[in-house]
């Protein structure tokens, strides 16, 4: 075994599990001991009180519960918190705050790109990975050429942002709102 | 979620030795549909051995001009990656059809072949499903029933494997490379991976216990236009209802597996010499003896056109 | 403030504020996650255990009994509350289904204990331990069965547009017997699921004999009341603190099992509890918009004109539920001499049907504008000019009866020209794009536009800062926004001196958020209050309140003028008012109008349908604020089209549940479902509808919205699906050859 996060003997109990980890959190060290089921979502928002990141299925369907890290956007809810050892993570408030917005915060609140707001962090944290993941080349289902570079296209943002659902509907909003943060034309 | 204990090997040998020693014990690494499953404890393992930092995430060329990929390999990467990209289009397709980007970034390439299904029932621990519970019944047979198989089902059992990846590594030919508590190493044709259902569903695959799976190997390309066409209820973020992963020449001759139809992912090779004579020929042989429900015979006319719309597109 | 007169010229009309796209003045909190939502309040229970529901697994029947024993057992738990330990929970306003409390079930995962525990793991995992004996009863789960067995229903039943019963005008059957051209045909809509992104949360902590609720609902006063009654509490021993709703779409307009277990979880557990349903709980647990089976008959001249028209409508419902009203909108939208609408309700013990998002309208239009659709075809009138031949200036049904407003037409011609109608080709499944066969359809919008009492208090302090207190919500409809721009355009201040606190039940009780009333109701209640502040500023600084103008920060008549801030000087200055709406507002017909229009493009192969542009003309009065009003109907518009492609809660008729319980299963749009929308406001005021001399445009968006895609996927396909969702199953087998 390895890691600081390699527990005890397996147990038969139903006794909660403790292991500790450390990670990164918009760029603070923090140093939790957790259940071993504790998601990372959860170590968020009900350990470190970050409850930007939301729970709106806690079973990978819905994404407002979007996170980046180590620079990838993830389902927070569908991993444990004991398995990013040494992980620099990235929530919603990691990225502004309401008196110095982030460019893509910003640019929701000029566009309208949220209504009731609680799918919005992780609408954010996604936007913002998605706009590097067609930068570094990523391909997706609507490329249409996959040997060729992706642009940021309508299209392209709309089917990298369908992981995370507006039941509001402010679809149109966000891809505008995307859109003028990438710099490109509609 | 049972309470479980938590270690990372060193090594992936190491990691099937804990799995073997350990009761109850499960390997973990994207862990998007292990985590989605415990939360329900419909998986309900007491020990997580995680097998993330193994190494086994590397995409290598074999010296039969094929890939190795390795076990870890993220969906995001496997799809983003230039010889995957180039010559295992079909490949790289079905990856990016899959869930989200979110989920392909962490999801991995044994992960997925393993992701278990999405029949309501198996789902609901209310219910009756012999998969999750075996000896308990199937509720689907007289339930809920649009999204599941239509071949190769049993009285017990008409869930379907619900991924996009393995229906195109089916037609890709494709082994999975394992190793075992004991540290020995075998390799598995994708074809006899994944298992149909008949009296014991709660199987899904022929992995032994404790068998960890290393990479999966492709072998040299396929020349023809790669194709991995998914039907779904909406654009984008949904099962397959019907998928068809193809690579096809401009005569329309090539292969052809099928997805959101079965237990595993469904191919004929004995029909594939009718596929210059069109959809119809194919799909009546690779779905003679299908059993759909009243819900789900959609799936057959569904099949057909849209390996249709697949051998249209190789014409083009 | 009665509103008892038609609202004349006021200081809204200026429109320095009201009427500008401002931009949210809660954006910067909700995109920055620091917005609390119900589950999130560490700042006031930081001690809070954690509560977690288990839901019955029978439709129907009785809790034999509950073995805790084990899962008392399990590490962390503090306290288990099961229903067989609580006498049976009264209803609270609008609740069909009980809550909690007794043995009987009702329906599937119908809450039967909540297990509270130090941690969410802990509570999780003991819930598994929980042990219920039920006694399983058989019970009636299929509405088409079902339908044959329908009761009729009485007059004055159900919610939506003020709905009735069986209503008729000259005679329907005669009229339609004689019509030269006629149409007879029979629709389907599916149960559905608001599944508004935030679940259903509460946290309750107790002081002695009083309880809070940071809890998650639209409708604060309605709660309020509702759980005084459940808890058996006094008003004043109860309250409810909402400043943030993550969707609500009418799931949230009153209490649910979560605010009723946070509240005895934590009695029981001695500390602040809180609970959130499970997504996979929660389609089952709550509030779904009921199925519907509709038939419409129309009977008409060679030239168009309506001689007969007839909708029918049966849905399901738990004992005591109320019908879905899908025939409402029949009564207002269109002539016809002879006219005939009923609905009935068959016993279903299916979940509690109930509002969602233009209850009536939605499904009712979805089938309504439809059949109108089929009918322009059989006369071979355009389905535009078919309905400006039909067009009313009254009601129907009470042709002394004005609409206060109505350009329906206008709304049509508009939509025409900006989304080049002309180009559509009238005969379907012409208009081949590669692989896509296109349509072009639309449909007209109603919804009416009613009004519900509202209350608010305005403070002025030295600093000149205006604070807004209301219970209203903000469920996503801009209502901080726009209340603030009402209170800046009342005090003459900029938008950034007015500060708006929402959402407690100690505020003044508002209408709260429901049936599209809520902003020109809830800023009515705010103009009334202001106009209350306004008379004691000017008293205070020596002026007559009618002369008074209230401009740039301050008060000036005649050649005086005194910063506003000074009459607070001494002390902050407090106003309270209430608008309330008597029968003068029933003296004409207030509604709201809209027309649809969409290109939608089906795939040749496999009938997968992707819609390609939607836009909506509507005429809903004054405009509040362009931006949030526009998004308002955006969102109806995307809500409208899962319902029209891909939304149906699945029915397992043989064990009585919705099967598809999750997001994955329940699919609702995403954003590769949703091209660009396009949206445009007729520039309206309506003196009728209050002083504001707004209407509501939040259900607007999503009434008529299904039908138009429908009609589209006729108009590219030549199928008609009368059967909701139209997916792909249902085209694939009339398909056309794709070579």
């Amino acid at each position: 075994m390895v890691g600081a996060t390699a527990t005890a003997a397996p147990t038969r109990t139903d006794e909660p599990v403790l292991a500790t980890v450390t990670f990164t959190v918009n760029g603070q060290r923090r140093e939790l001991e957790l259940d071993t089921r504790t998601s990372l979502l959860d170590a968020a928002r009900e350990h470190l009180h970050l409850t930007g990141s939301k729970k709106g299925c806690d079973h990978g369907q819905c994404g407002a519960c979007t996170m980046i890290v180590d620079g990838r956007r993830i389902n927070a809810c569908l991993t444990l918190a004991i398995m990013h050892q040494g992980a620099e993570i990235t929530t919603i408030e990691g990225l502004g705050q309401p008196d110095h917005l982030h460019p893509m915060q910003a640019a929701f609140v000029k566009h309208d790109g949220y209504q009731c707001g609680y799918c919005t962090p992780g609408q954010i944290c996604s936007g913002v990975a998605v706009l590097e993941e067609i930068k570094a080349g990523i391909p997706s289902h609507v490329t249409a050429d996959l040997e060729a570079t992706p642009q940021v296209t309508e299209a392209e943002i709309r089917e990298r942002m369908s992981g995370n659902i507006c039941r509001c509907g402010a679809y149109s909003n966000i891809v505008e709102a995307m859109t003028e943060v990438a710099g490109a034309r509609a | 979620m049972k309470s479980f204990t938590y270690e990372r090997p060193g090594s992936p040998a190491e990691a099937a030795a804990a799995v073997a020693r350990t009761p109850e014990a499960k390997f973990i690494a994207g862990g998007t549909n292990l985590l989605d499953l415990m939360k329900l404890q419909i998986e309900t393992p007491r020990h997580l051995v995680d097998v993330n930092g193994l190494g086994l995430d590397t995409v290598e060329p074999t010296e039969e001009g094929g890939l190795r990929i390795g076990a870890l390999v993220r969906n995001t990467d496997l799809a983003a990656h230039p010889r995957v990209r180039t010559d295992y289009g079909v490949l790289a397709r079905a990856l990016l059809a899959g869930a989200s980007g979110q989920l392909r970034n962490k999801a991995t390439t044994a992960g997925n072949l393993l992701q278990r299904t999405r029949c309501p029932y198996f789902y609901d621990t209310a219910q009756a499903c012999n998969k999750r519970q075996p000896g308990s019944g199937c509720s689907a047979l007289d339930g809920v029933s649009r999204q599941l198989a239509v071949i190769g089902g049993s009285e017990a059992c008409i869930a379907t494997h619900p991924g996009d990846m393995a229906v195109a590594m089916r037609v890709l030919d494709a082994t999975v490379e394992t190793i075992d508590a004991a540290g020995a190493a075998r390799t598995i044709p994708i074809a006899e991976f994944h298992r149909l259902p008949g009296d014991e569903p709660s199987r899904d695959t022929n992995l032994e216990p404790g068998e960890l799976i290393t990479a999966v190997m492709l072998p040299k390309p396929v020349a023809g236009t790669h194709i991995y066409r998914k039907v779904r209820d909406r654009a984008s973020y949904a099962y397959a209802l019907v998928s068809v992963a193809a690579i096809l020449g401009k005569d329309g001759s090539g292969h052809v597996a099928f997805g959101g139809v079965a237990h595993k992912p469904w191919r004929v090779e004995a029909a594939e010499t009718d596929l210059p004579k069109g959809a119809k020929a194919v799909t009546e042989q690779v779905f003679a003896g299908a059993k759909p429900t009243h819900e789900n015979a959609y799936k057959l006319k569904l099949a057909e056109r849209t390996l249709g719309a697949a051998l249209n597109q190789a014409r083009a | 403030m009665k509103f008892d007169t038609q609202a004349g010229p006021n200081p809204i009309d200026r429109l320095k504020v009201v009427g500008h796209a401002t931009d949210r003045i809660d954006g910067k909190y909700k995109t920055t996650g620091t917005a609390p939502y119900a589950y999130e309040r560490h700042d006031v229970a930081p001690d809070a255990a954690y509560g977690y529901v288990l839901g019955s697994s029978i439709a129907k029947g009785r809790v034999r009994s509950i073995d805790t024993a084990s899962a008392r057992q399990a590490p962390g738990v503090i306290a288990i509350v099961t229903t067989l330990d609580t006498p049976r929970v009264e209803r609270g306003v609008m609740n069909v289904a009980y809550l909690f409390g007794g043995d009987v079930i009702q329906h599937y995962h119908q809450a039967v204990a909540v297990v509270v525990a130090e941690t969410f793991e802990q509570a999780r995992a003991a819930s598994f331990l929980v042990k219920v004996d039920y006694a399983p009863e058989a019970g009636v789960f299929d509405l088409a069965a079902a339908a044959k067995d329908a009761e009729p229903v009485p007059a004055d039943s159900g919610e939506g547009s003020g709905g009735s019963g069986e209503e008729r005008v000259g005679d329907f059957e005669a009229a339609f017997a004689q019509a030269p051209v006629t149409l007879d045909a029979s629709y389907r809509t599916a149960d559905e699921s608001h599944a508004m992104m935030e679940p259903h949360a509460t946290v309750a902590a107790w002081d002695g004999e009083k309880v809070t609720l940071w809890t998650s609902n639209q409708m604060i006063g309605w709660g309020h009341g509702s759980l005084a009654k459940m808890l058996n509490l006094p008003k004043d021993k109860v309250r409810l603190d909402a400043p943030y709703v993550g969707g609500g779409f009418g799931g949230k307009l009153f209490v649910r099992a979560d605010a009723v277990l946070a509240a005895l979880a934590a009695k029981a557990a001695g500390r602040p509890v809180k609970v959130a349903l499970t997504r996979p709980l929660i389609a089952n647990n709550t509030t779904h918009r009921p199925a519907t089976i509709q038939r419409v008959r129309i009977g008409a001249t060679q030239d168009g004109t309506i001689t007969a028209i007839a909708h029918e409508s049966t849905s399901g419902n738990l004992p005591d539920g109320d019908p879905e009203t899908a025939v409402n909108q029949t009564k207002f939208l269109y002539a016809g001499k002879n006219r005939l609408t009923a609905m009935k309700l068959a016993r279903l013990d299916l979940p509690e049907g109930n509002a969602m998002r233009a209850p009536g309208e939605a499904p009712g239009l979805a089938v309504l504008e439809v059949a109108m659709d089929e009918m322009a075809e059989k006369l071979g009138l355009d389905p535009v000019e078919f309905r400006i031949r039909n067009d009313t200036q009254v009601v129907p049904t009470k042709p002394d009866l004005r609409f206060s407003q109505r350009d329906l037409v206008g709304c049509l011609k508009l939509g025409v020209e900006r989304f080049g109608w002309a180009k559509r080709n009238p005969k379907p499944g012409q208009v081949r794009d590669g692989q896509w066969l296109v349509g072009l359809g639309m449909a007209a919008a109603f919804r009416d536009n009613m009004v519900m009492k509202s209350g608010a208090r305005v403070r002025l302090d030295a600093s000149g800062t205006v604070t807004v207190e209301t219970d209203m919500t903000d469920i996503g409809t801009g209502s901080y926004t726009i209340i603030a721009q009402t209170a800046a355009e009342m005090m003459g201040v900029p938008l950034n001196r007015v500060v708006v606190r929402l959402g407690d039940s100690d505020f003044p009780v508002s209408s709260g958020s429901g049936g599209q009333f809520g902003a020109n109701s809830s800023t009515a209640g705010v103009y009334a209050a202001c106009v209350k502040l306004r008379e004691s500023i000017a008293q205070k600084l020596g002026f007559n309140a009618t002369d008074a103008v209230f401009e740039d920060g301050e008060v000036r008549a005649g050649n005086r003028a005194i910063p506003l801030a000074q009459a607070a000087a001494e002390g902050e200055l407090v106003a309270e008012d209430t608008i309330e709406f008597g029968d003068f507002s029933k003296t004409q017909q207030v509604s709201t109008f809209g027309a649809h229009f969409v290109e939608v493009a089906v795939d040749v192969y496999t009938a997968e349908v992707r819609v390609r542009r939607m836009l909506a003309v509507c005429a809903a009065g004054r405009i509040l604020n362009p931006k949030s009003a526009r998004s308002q109907v955006i969102g109806g518009m995307v809500m409208g089209t899962g319902a029209a492609l891909m939304e149906e809660l699945a029915v397992d008729t043989k064990r009585g549940f919705f099967a598809n319980h999750d997001l994955a299963g329940y699919e609702v749009p995403v954003h590769a479902d949703i091209q660009h929308q396009e949206v445009i406001f007729l520039d309206e005021t309506d003196p009728m509808s209050s002083p504001m001399k707004a209407k509501g445009v939040g259900e607007l968006g999503i009434s008529g919205i299904a039908a138009a895609v429908a009609n589209a996927i006729y108009n590219a396909t030549g199928i008609r699906v009368r059967d909701y969702p139209i997916t792909l199953d249902k085209l694939i087998d009339r398909m056309p050859d794709a070579a």
